[in-house]
């Protein structure tokens, strides 16, 4: 059986809050970063409000409907992202919140080699049918790393985001179980 | 296009035959709660899964959703009632709006199988649209909706929705995938035809 949390480049891990508090705080400085996350407006909040939110998030434990991930890199163990599925189990579909904040490695791999763990722990352990993500038109990279992942581009929402003075459109994608299959190239899953 | 056709007299709540009202918690639990026990409607309306909700079950969740109203301060609701005699016929609601984007999702229903096929779904859709541009100032709504709810695809095609995503075999219902999809709708093209 595979390995399910190491890739080539990162592996998985679960991160105590004060170690998640501490590096968020760092990483929600780049508004860059936060504009890529979602369509919420970017806003920085305390390192304690942060603590205390990972926290509530450790006592309530481990929900079936939401999977998270952080990454860490192979070769310094260093903390640079995280990944969190969000899930359907009624319909098996699994939607993807991925970041990278450590800008220094973007560009390099690292976030495909996660969005691989990401659907082979969706398809393989969590049974799903589907993957969903959503991006703004604003983050090409993006666009190419989902792509090379397998991602289908669905659709686009017209003019749904407001930023930096203009309008931009969301992209929808998708990627079903058969096609994550296909790719696996009849090697076991 | 400048909207000239509304104006602050203009009656947000009134339509033709229907009007857009207040939750009564006296009477509404007892007529949603039967709407609940009708699994086509409940599949037509939503993804979660079908479950019938006693009238207590339906004012506990009314008593959350007000609460929602109030703190999230993103959601708008009215429930829909038939002018002749004030009876709940459904409900309308904008949620999870985004107020830095101006985007906004739409849902609508009509409860009772008696009800529909009356024009009365037209009419609630043209309300809400109103409300969500001319009250709310949103650049644009969307609405999703399951590939199998036709009645729902041809009305917002009529009201000039675009079809903008199919999101591929999102569900299964009666042992088979179906696509979800994803319609919008922009303020400039909703004006251009309130106009015309």
């Amino acid at each position: 059986m595979r390995n399910l949390f190491r890739g080539e480049l990162v592996r998985l891990t679960a991160e105590d809050p004060e170690v998640s508090a501490k590096i968020e705080v760092h990483w929600q400085r780049d508004s860059e970063y936060r504009r890529f996350l979602d369509a919420e407006p970017a806003m920085v909040v305390s390192e304690k409000w942060l603590k205390d939110w990972f926290e509530k998030r450790t006592e309530e434990g481990f929900s079936p409907s939401r999977y998270v991930f952080s990454a860490r890199t192979l070769a310094e163990d260093k903390l640079i992202g995280f990944f969190s599925l969000w899930v359907d189990l009624v319909h098996r579909e699994a939607w993807v919140g991925i970041g990278i904040g450590e800008r220094e490695v973007w560009g390099k791999g690292y976030g495909t080699d996660m969005m691989k763990l990401c659907l082979q722990y969706a398809f393989s352990e969590l049974n799903m049918h589907r993957v969903s993500l959503g991006l703004m038109d604003y983050n090409p990279r993006a666009l190419r790393s989902y792509e090379k992942a397998g991602f289908r581009l669905e659709g686009r929402t017209r003019g749904d985001v407001q930023r930096a003075g203009r309008r931009h459109d969301s992209l929808w994608m998708g990627i079903l179980r058969e096609e994550w299959l296909a790719m696996q190239g009849g090697e076991k899953v | 296009m400048e909207q000239t056709m509304f104006d602050i007299q203009t009656q947000l709540f009134e339509g033709r035959d229907i009007r857009f009202g207040s939750i009564d918690y006296e009477k509404d639990p007892q007529v949603e709660s039967r709407w609940t026990h009708d699994s086509d409607f409940v599949r037509l309306y939503d993804i979660e899964p079908a479950r019938p909700m006693s009238p207590a079950m339906v004012k506990k969740r009314y008593e959350k959703l007000e609460k929602e109203i109030e703190e999230a301060k993103n959601l708008f609701y009215f429930a829909i009632r038939a002018r002749e005699d004030d009876r709940l016929i459904g409900k309308a609601l904008i949620n999870r709006i985004e107020w830095s984007n101006g985007n906004g999702w739409i849902e609508l229903g009509i409860g009772s199988a008696d009800d529909r096929r009356k024009g009365y779904g037209a009419q609630a859709l043209q309300m809400l649209l109103r409300f969500a541009f001319a009250e709310l100032n949103l650049f644009r709504v969307t609405a999703r909706v399951p590939e199998y709810n036709e009645a729902a695809i041809a009305l917002l095609k009529k009201f000039g929705f675009t079809q903008e995503v199919r999101r591929r075999q999102a569900l299964e219902r009666d042992g088979r995938r179906w696509d979800l999809l994803v319609f919008g709708l922009l303020k400039d093209e909703w004006a251009n035809q309130a106009q015309a």
